[in-house]
């Protein structure tokens, strides 16, 4: 709907050693159950376009992808406006398994952060071994970011996408601008 | 005096003059230079006062264990107290100034103290102060707290940034001196991934000073090799100006790095915090020489004998023309021979042994022409702001004089202690080196991992090893076992090839000479910073402070900011003397983190400023803040508490608001009450047992009001419960409830339950939830169409989804005011537009935004509790009079057993009521009522309390709520409620209902 | 600051991300149990020097309950399992056996 304001309606920030960017909208469903279960992969699979991830991990292709959250929380990614009839088709494939799906899309805020410094400004913030070779594409991490709880997967290979709750995205977004300030370099990775 | 050398100063960039300022008074150095070095290259040996006796205080070190060279650096932002001039590194337009004297450094009316000093001993202040008991607060703790503290504190707020880094590798390394450099290499030619960490600005450490040879090059240029070759590798990370501060438990070690310290006007942090977890931590921390206590070894002049070389070879600077050493070690040798090398004159050489043969460096001395006086050492050091000689005497007699020594510096060595601090600050045990008298490090019993093997070793110096091959080889051999230890396989290598110079035994001297009577011992300088004596310590003793630990704190001795590392191992060395008793069998006090002070900007990091906190904001934040919001915290959210208009005060906004949605209509951002989704087969079973009322027999489309005790039996949660389908709840709670009930849930599901087919979501921030309040509330949402809202369609607790002026909507008919009452909640994002649409449609209508202000007096005039206010984690719901919540058909729900104990079923709990002040003030919130007699303290009975109290402009009275002692059953008493000024306010006991008790105004 | 591995997830990460919940394999004690059982349920806490077996929340990750066995006087972690069980597993009690022979815990050993 054109009325969708993102928490920080876009707001973006390249002036220190890192870039931090408010992401549009992005759809986002809560799907809890039993992962190893074929309806469940069905659904899971069939409106993300992607294979189902382990633990740990994200598949995410564009705008669509698979978050492994927990062991019984997947967290599907699809094009907002798609939210509704993809929790539809999904809920089709679930059929009477005992399952949840419930859209998180407006409770949320995404945020890329962009640069060759990206993983040290990240690692700023998070108790997350950030180097390279530990924290490689196609995982996926929960954790803390300085007060908040956050999730992170690297979306292409010096961008981190960053998911956090929509109230705390002008925090977010601020702890990450400060820890991407001028002349902050660490230079370790 | 002192003075800048025309040869060497191997740290120093001769072509770089640096201006600074200390005092007042324009200097020059170079780059290079520390703080320390500089002032000494301009005859400033005279740096500070002490802290209790203001005796005037030189340079006595050269890094950082230094006592005495504290300065002020910088000014207004950029002002920092306590700066240690010897870590300080000079920088172009520094401005120093020194501490601890009034009013000037060179006349300081403190020091007047030090006359009196005898009648100052230890626990002065305690034995003095105590008594008149009165006279403490208003006489002697403003005195001494002016008297008291060294430097002065910041009063700007401070200019710089600071960070955190969180990093990862199998070994750290701290300390880069030439055991850390080649522990770092062994380790990192096995594969591991390694930082190293040197707090100084250069690598190398003490090897290049004292000199020597591995693998048949000087050490210097081993150095600069093993940099490069360490650079060079890709698994390495080598950190500069980065101090290990401290070691914690499973590997975590904080890191302190100063990137702009030295460079003030440079971007980015000036401290960043390294949080590091490390597999292996190897701790090669060098040592630190021991000064020896004689009469006036804190005459500015007096030195330790390492730091006087330090400042001759890597400074260029002369701290003095002559320079008498006194020793109980070959050690200090090298410094006459550096002194030597530099053309100063060296007068004699002071040991206090008695060797059977010169050792190579005696020998070496006294082929330098140097007169050696064995067996011999000061009476007392002559002089006042600057030394200008030393008394000699025996070092077995009582010090009778022999003769005088004209000098103007006294380079002193006790021997050396290893820098046991990170080893110990997590539990690495020491053991006694009688060889050596020092403790060190006993591998046997190392700090203990996650996993209960160990993960620091020392190597090196810190390990005490200090002749160079001995080194060398641990240091190698610790780095190989580091990588072991993190599951890496070291290649067979040996250890690089060195070789130590034959050193002769060194003889613990702990007071020079040893039958130094009352006067010396009293001149004798154990802590210099906070003035501790000998002589202090030996009376604490002699009082009965025998525990290290106890004789530290009564003494004062290594409490200082440089936590005795010059004066610890000295001190309980007396003191164990003075018990009779082994050294070892004294022990040391604890090694605490962090190694040398760090700066507060480093541990807050990021938080401070706009990120000090994290605050949470709803969908309608920035257009309360456009509209004259008062903010509360509630938790981390911000709510308004009431939006100010123009020439209103907040009062005045509250009194209208209230008003107005008994009137008209208000709106409330409702956002940060917590939603939670229960999903599952046995969601109403598992609700049941949450809520003490009855949950599972909700129909869909009805919502029903709950409460939720915890296992204590106390009430923790309320909110409207609202059943979505057959197996789907929606469960509002408070706002600081969202998270915390919902980790409730979890926590039973998971422990308890783990049978119960349920799944939860907080899905509190997916909606904006806006409250749609007051007589004109149904005709506000007609106005925006689309819904039936009629009481036919949507009655009382009831909910519907549609659409509301073409939004997407859930709508509820709950009510927490007593009016006709709607929340709309709506998705996050169209929360703004929603809002916007409503007060476009309420403005015939006379919408008012209001606030928590209003929020509560509506409840309350209604007699509905507020979580937080009419409960405190003591209170029941029995105590509430809310009994019609608790099902009496359910078997169990959490709370239920506990509400049978004896305590909870007392008839004599106090209960909820109103209260009426009979004269229509407002009861002060809190207030107590009092009941005749007093209680076993001599203190007045009390029969009650106030919860919640407030102006009501709908019934233009003061209304409150109040728990008494058989409230409900004294209706119309008066009970007296004390002030703190001394009035007593009156109130009448009433229902809790003021406003519409029968409830017409919702039900429409 | 411990570090934890979570077995849920499979993280091992830093004690800021964990919350600790208590002491485990506690038995509920509810309505119709003595005065005796009850207090015993909801305030008698071992308080060990050594061997203790405790509940944590994986708060910051992916929010499950686990079990950690731990020592509390050297911190030594001697494993983590799952939260719906009602006494450690044997591997975990083989773990402390080999650790610290003799080993007692409550009713466990």
């Amino acid at each position: 709907m054109s009325n969708a304001i993102s928490a920080l309606n876009g707001a973006t920030w390249a002036e220190g050693i890192a870039a931090v960017t408010e992401a549009p909208m992005q759809g986002m469903i809560t799907l809890r159950g039993p992962l190893s279960d074929a309806k469940l992969k069905k659904a899971a699979t069939t409106v993300a376009g992607v294979d189902m991830p382990g633990a740990g991990q994200a598949h995410v292709a564009d705008d669509r992808g698979l978050c492994w959250m927990s062991p019984d929380e997947l967290l599907v990614l699809c094009p907002y406006d798609d939210v509704a009839a993809n929790t539809e088709t999904m809920q089709s494939h679930l059929g009477d398994l005992h399952s949840l799906c419930v859209d998180v899309s407006d409770a949320r805020a995404v945020f890329d952060l962009s640069g060759p410094h990206a993983r040290e400004v990240l690692a700023k913030l998070v108790p997350v071994d950030m180097a390279p070779d530990q924290f490689t594409p196609g995982m996926f991490r929960r954790t803390r970011m300085a007060q908040v709880p956050a999730a992170f997967w690297m979306h292409d290979s010096d961008t981190i996408r960053i998911v956090c709750f929509r109230s705390q995205a002008q925090y977010v977004f601020d702890l990450l601008t400060t820890a991407a300030q001028p002349g902050s370099a660490v230079q370790i990775f | 005096m002192s003075t800048r050398l025309a040869t060497g100063g191997r740290l120093l960039n001769k072509d770089k003059a640096v201006r600074f300022t200390f005092n007042g008074q324009q200097m020059r150095g170079f780059e290079g230079d520390t703080l320390a070095s500089a002032l000494l290259a301009n005859d400033q040996m005279l740096v500070g006062r002490s802290f209790k006796y203001h005796r005037p205080r030189g340079i006595v070190a050269a890094g950082p264990e230094e006592p005495n060279a504290l300065v002020n650096l910088g000014v207004e932002g950029k002002f920092e107290p306590n700066q240690r001039a010897t870590t300080t590194e000079l920088f172009e337009g520094l401005l120093a100034t020194s501490q601890n004297h009034w009013p000037s450094l060179e006349f300081d009316v403190g020091a007047i103290n030090a006359k009196l000093s005898r009648f100052m001993p230890a626990g002065f202040y305690y034995k003095m102060f105590i008594h008149p008991r009165p006279l403490w607060k208003h006489l002697y703790e403003p005195f001494i707290r002016q008297a008291a503290g060294l430097g002065q504190a910041p009063k700007g707020r401070d200019a710089d940034t600071y960070e955190h880094f969180h990093t990862f590798c199998d070994v750290l390394v701290v300390g880069g001196g030439i055991a850390g450099l080649l522990a770092a290499r062994s380790a990192a030619q096995a594969g591991a991934r390694v930082l190293i960490l040197e707090q100084t600005a250069h690598w190398g450490g003490r090897a290049p000073v004292d000199g020597g040879e591995v693998d048949g090059k000087p050490v210097d240029k081993i150095v600069d090799e093993l940099v490069s070759e360490l650079s060079d590798m890709g698994n390495v990370t080598m950190r500069l100006r980065t101090m290990g501060a401290g070691v914690y438990d499973h590997g975590y070690v904080l890191g302190y790095e100063r990137l702009t310290d030295h460079a003030p006007e440079a971007d980015g942090p000036r401290h960043r915090l390294w949080r590091i977890r490390a597999g292996h931590v190897v701790t090669a921390t060098g040592a630190i020489e021991r000064p020896l206590s004689f009469a006036g070894n804190d005459i500015p002049g007096v030195m330790l004998a390492a730091a006087v070389r330090d400042y001759v070879v890597n400074y260029g600077v002369s701290p003095g023309d002559r320079t008498v050493i006194v020793t109980n070690n070959d050690d200090a040798y090298r410094t006459a021979s550096a002194l030597k090398a530099a053309g100063l004159d060296v007068p004699a050489i002071l040991d206090a042994r008695v060797l059977p043969v010169d050792s190579p460096l005696v020998a070496e001395a006294k082929a330098a022409g140097i007169r050696v006086l064995m067996g011999h050492g000061v009476a007392k050091v002559l002089g006042g702001k600057r030394v200008t000689g030393v008394a000699v005497c025996s070092q077995a007699g009582e010090g009778a004089v022999l003769e005088e020594i004209a000098c103007d510096t006294v380079a002193m060595s006790g021997g050396w202690s290893p820098v046991v601090h990170l080893w110990s600050h997590c539990g690495g045990k020491l053991l006694w080196d009688n060889d050596f008298a020092m403790f060190r490090p006993d591998v046997d019993k190392a700090p203990l991992g996650a996993d209960g093997t160990a993960f620091v070793s020392p190597a090196g110096s810190a390990n005490g090893h200090f002749g160079l091959a001995e080194l060398v080889g641990d240091a190698h051999a610790m780095g190989r076992a580091a990588a072991k230890a993190t599951g890496h396989t070291p290649k067979k290598a040996a250890a690089p090839d060195a070789h130590s110079v034959e050193e002769a035994p060194m003889a613990p001297v702990w007071l020079m000479p040893q039958g130094a009577g009352k006067a010396l011992r009293g001149k004798a300088w154990l802590d210099y910073q906070n003035d501790v004596k000998v002589s202090d310590v030996q009376l604490a003793a002699q009082e009965g402070f025998e525990s290290v630990e106890h004789a530290k704190r009564y003494t004062t001795l290594g409490m200082a900011t440089d936590q005795g590392k010059l004066s610890n191992i000295n001190g309980l060395a007396i003191l164990s003397d003075a018990l009779n008793q082994p050294i070892p069998q004294t022990g040391t006090t604890t090694f605490r983190p962090p190694y040398t002070p760090i700066s507060m900007g480093a541990i807050a990091g990021e938080a401070r400023g706009k990120v000090f906190q994290p605050i949470r904001r709803t969908p309608l934040h920035d257009w309360h803040d456009a509209n004259g919001a008062n903010w509360e915290p509630v938790g981390q959210w911000r709510r308004p508490y009431a939006f100010v208009r123009n020439g209103e005060t907040v009062y005045d906004a509250v009194m209208r608001e209230t008003k107005n949605v008994r009137e008209n209509l208000g709106l409330l951002d409702a956002s940060t009450l917590g939603k939670l989704i229960v999903k599952g087969p046995d969601a109403g079973k598992f609700l049941d047992m949450l809520y003490t009322n009855m949950m599972s027999t909700l129909k869909p489309g009805k919502c029903r009001y709950g409460l939720m005790c915890s296992e204590n039996g106390f009430l923790i949660d309320d909110g409207v419960v609202a059943r979505i389908d057959d197996q789907t709840f929606l469960c509002h709670t408070t706002t600081g409830g969202a998270e915390s009930i919902h980790q409730h849930m979890e926590e039973w599901l998971q422990t308890e339950w783990w049978d119960m087919q349920v799944y939860v979501a907080n899905v509190t921030e997916q909606y904006a939830q806006i409250a749609v309040v007051g007589p004109n509330a149904r005709k506000a949402l007609e106005a925006l169409g689309g819904m039936d809202v009629s009481a036919e369609a949507l009655g009382f607790m009831e909910w519907t989804d549609g659409t509301l002026g073409g939004f997407d909507v859930r709508a509820y008919r709950i009510s927490f005011s007593g009016e006709l009452s709607y929340e709309i909640a709506v998705k996050a994002s169209e929360g703004q537009a929603l809002w916007d649409a409503l007060m476009a449609v309420g403005d015939s209508l006379g919408v008012m935004s209001y606030g928590t202000e209003a929020l509560h007096i509506l409840r309350a005039e209604k007699g509905f509790i507020m979580i937080g206010d009419e409960t405190d984690g003591t209170v029941i719901p029995q105590d509430l009079g809310l009994n019609w919540a608790l099902s009496k058909k359910k078997d169990d729900y959490l709370g239920k057993r506990a509400q049978q104990r004896t305590h909870m079923a007392d008839p004599a709990r106090w209960k909820l009521v109103g209260l009426e002040t009979v004269d229509g003030s407002v009861l002060p919130d809190g207030a107590y009522a009092v009941a005749d007699g007093t209680n076993a303290n001599g203190q007045r009975n009390m029969q009650g309390r106030v919860t919640s109290s407030y102006h009501s402009p709908n019934l233009k009275k003061g209304i409150a709520m109040g728990l008494v002692l058989h409230g409900p059953e004294r209706m119309g008493e008066v009970i007296e409620f004390p002030g703190t000024d001394g009035t007593t306010c009156k109130a009448k006991i009433v229902s809790p209902v003021f406003y519409d008790p029968d409830g017409e105004k919702q039900n429409v | 600051m411990l570090i934890l591995t979570c077995p849920n997830c499979g993280v091992t990460g830093e004690e800021t991300e964990f919350h600790a919940g208590g002491e485990a394999h506690l038995k509920r004690f509810g309505p119709g149990s003595s005065d005796g059982e009850f207090e015993t349920y909801l305030f008698m806490r071992e308080n060990p020097k050594g061997v203790h077996f405790e509940r944590w929340r994986h708060v910051y990750g992916c929010g499950k309950w686990f079990h950690a066995a731990r020592c509390t006087t050297t911190l030594e972690v001697f494993g983590t399992y799952s939260a719906q069980v009602t006494e450690p597993p044997k591997e975990i009690r083989d773990t402390i056996s080999e650790k610290r022979p003799g080993w007692t815990w409550r009713d466990f050993a």
